[in-house]
């Protein structure tokens, strides 16, 4: 869905192009624009990130800004809890995608209306979802009502803190609730295609279960899979406004860490915020990078992914 | 899987996704609900009215606000996405891998790194706390997503109907109105749509560059969250979900499914 295979094109390869002039003309306002606002917002946060902010008087291009946030031990704390929600984040709803989109498959019924019912998330903000896990999992929200009234808990003060708390157990929630719909439709677009006659074949050859998983399914989605989840740890890592909402004071996220710098009145914090948002930016990109390159590497050793 | 089963599971689901919903509906219709009652001891339209009646000014405007913001993004992202699209979709040109790293990575990289960079700049040029500063930091992220939306209709599009209807005597202008527009109306309505929805949902971006002066939707829910006024905060969000509804019920109604899987 996102990255687009240039020779699943099926004009492109058979159309050749209306000559460079054309292609520039109607290429160039897009791309011109984003390169101009991303690719400059990038730029100019660097310099920035350097020290160098001419209207404020600074003037220097020194790494200090990066030095002390990553000499920083709350710096430290923070990516080891960033790294954490989105990786449990991406996990749980991985798993919990693989097997809703192996009960979808075989789903016979209101196909139309559960096929809505899972798009639903997909196009809700996070911070509906937010709103709503707060109103279920704090001390006085749903969950704790239904534990008092059925005599399990006494009193609000005894349920469990969910939200605001060490495990950032509400943050996890509010992710796996709006990604698992994602992973799952981009996992079932390839199963559908793909999947049921291949799993046909291995039933005919007497798979078992799990040698239908992890031969035939599992192969089959995992390009998609992990596209899927790559998109949602980069999300998880680089957003803001969930664990804003739903996380402790301290240690905060890194995305919640950089705005705080950044919005400091205090204009020399400005740089540090900057840089740490560079820092996200950059282990995204490794991410990326890194699991493509661990993908090859799998597969040239021969193994079944 | 055993029918029961398949009950079971099904309703699960309907219930896992139902519940957020269902919260927010009851709370925004609750004058008094104290822990640990299970349902409301008094129902009311008080946040309702506040939202558009005491605080209406500041409500309203910002829905119109939000409104106009992503209207604004997505129709230019439509308008500039479109040949972008074509171009992508339709013709073999070298370069195209380097063009798709560069639409991803803004798709990718998190706003708030690029609307921290941007700002400083946007203060000198005088855009920032401005409406079209907003309206260009949404298109950041906002026009590479229309832009691969569009390329995935372009790729399924057939131009020799537009051959057929230049051998026929149409101009350029009545094939673009006639031919194209038609035949990838669908499309653009989704690309539209996700533009509308990403720059719609859009938080810290607006606040960075908008300084507070552009108060859209979710810099109020913001502050109402953390003010602590329940049945306000959710009936605000039921406002702030609506636009998802329609546009997925649009979609499930025109497009077919699937159509909605590039907001996430």
């Amino acid at each position: 869905m996102i990255t687009r295979d240039p020779a699943t094109d099926s004009n492109a390869r058979t159309r050749s192009g209306p000559g460079p002039c054309t292609l520039t003309l109607l290429l160039t306002p897009a791309l011109g624009l984003v390169v101009v606002l991303f690719g400059g917002g990038l730029v100019l946060g660097f310099l920035q990130s350097l020290g160098h902010l001419p209207a404020a008087g600074m003037k220097a291009y020194t790494l200090q800004h990066f030095q002390n946030i990553l000499t920083d031990p709350d710096f430290l704390k923070s990516l080891g809890l960033t790294l954490y929600i989105s990786a449990v984040s991406t996990a749980v709803a991985g798993a919990l995608s693989i097997s809703a989109a192996l009960f979808l498959i075989g789903f016979q019924g209101p196909r139309r209306l559960v096929d809505f019912i899972f798009e639903i998330p997909l196009a809700v903000p996070h911070l509906v979802i937010a709103t709503a896990v707060v109103f279920l999992l704090a001390p006085s929200g749903m969950i704790s009502r239904m534990l008092q009234t059925t005599g399990l808990i006494d009193g609000a003060s005894r349920f469990p803190l969910l939200i605001n708390d060490p495990w950032c157990i509400g943050i996890i929630v509010t992710y796996v609730w709006k990604e698992v719909p994602f992973i799952t439709l981009m996992v079932m677009a390839v199963l559908k295609n793909t999947g049921a006659e291949l799993l046909e074949t291995a039933r005919t050859l007497n798979a078992n279960r799990w040698q239908c998983f992890r031969y035939v399914v599992l192969p089959t989605i995992f390009p998609s899979l992990g596209a899927a989840c790559l998109i949602v740890f980069a999300y998880t890592f680089g957003a803001f406004e969930v664990p804003y909402l739903l996380g402790q004071t301290y240690p905060m996220t890194l995305p919640v860490w950089a705005y705080r710098n950044y919005s400091d009145i205090d204009l020399m914090a400005r740089p540090e915020g900057i840089a740490t948002g560079l820092v996200i930016a950059g282990v995204i990109i490794a991410a990326i990078v890194l699991s493509q390159a661990l993908t090859r590497m799998a597969r040239r050793r021969g193994a079944i992914i | 899987m055993k029918p029961l089963n398949r009950t079971i599971v099904g309703g699960l689901i309907f219930l896992a996704v139902g519940l957020p919903f269902l919260q927010l509906v009851i709370w925004s219709f609750s004058n008094r609900w104290f822990y640990p009652a299970l349902l409301p001891q008094q129902w009311g339209w008080r946040a309702w009215q506040y939202i558009f009646d005491t605080a209406g000014a500041q409500i309203v405007g910002a829905i119109g606000q939000s409104l106009a913001v992503a209207t604004a993004t997505a129709v230019i992202a439509l308008l500039i996405g479109l040949p972008a699209g074509r171009a992508l979709g339709l013709y073999a040109f070298k370069g195209k891998d380097v063009i798709s790293v560069i639409l991803i990575l803004p798709v990718i990289v998190p706003p708030l790194c690029v609307s921290m960079g941007l700002h400083h700049w946007f203060i000198r040029l005088g855009l920032a706390e401005s409406f079209s500063g907003v309206v260009l930091v949404h298109l950041t992220f906002c026009l590479p997503y229309a832009v691969f939306v569009l390329w995935g209709v372009f790729s399924n599009y057939n131009p020799e109907f537009e051959d057929q209807a230049r051998s026929l005597g149409a101009s350029t202008t009545g094939i673009v109105l006639r031919v194209m527009l038609p035949m990838t109306l669908p499309g653009l309505v989704v690309a539209a749509l996700f533009s509308f929805l990403l720059s719609w949902s859009q938080y810290l971006a607006t606040l960075i560059i908008g300084g507070g002066k552009i108060t859209t939707l979710p810099i109020i829910l913001f502050a109402l969250m953390t003010s602590g006024d329940r049945p306000v905060a959710a009936a605000v969000s039921l406002v702030f979900v609506a636009p998802a509804f329609l546009a997925l019920l649009f979609s499930a109604r025109y497009m077919g499914r699937q159509s909605m899987m590039g907001i996430w």
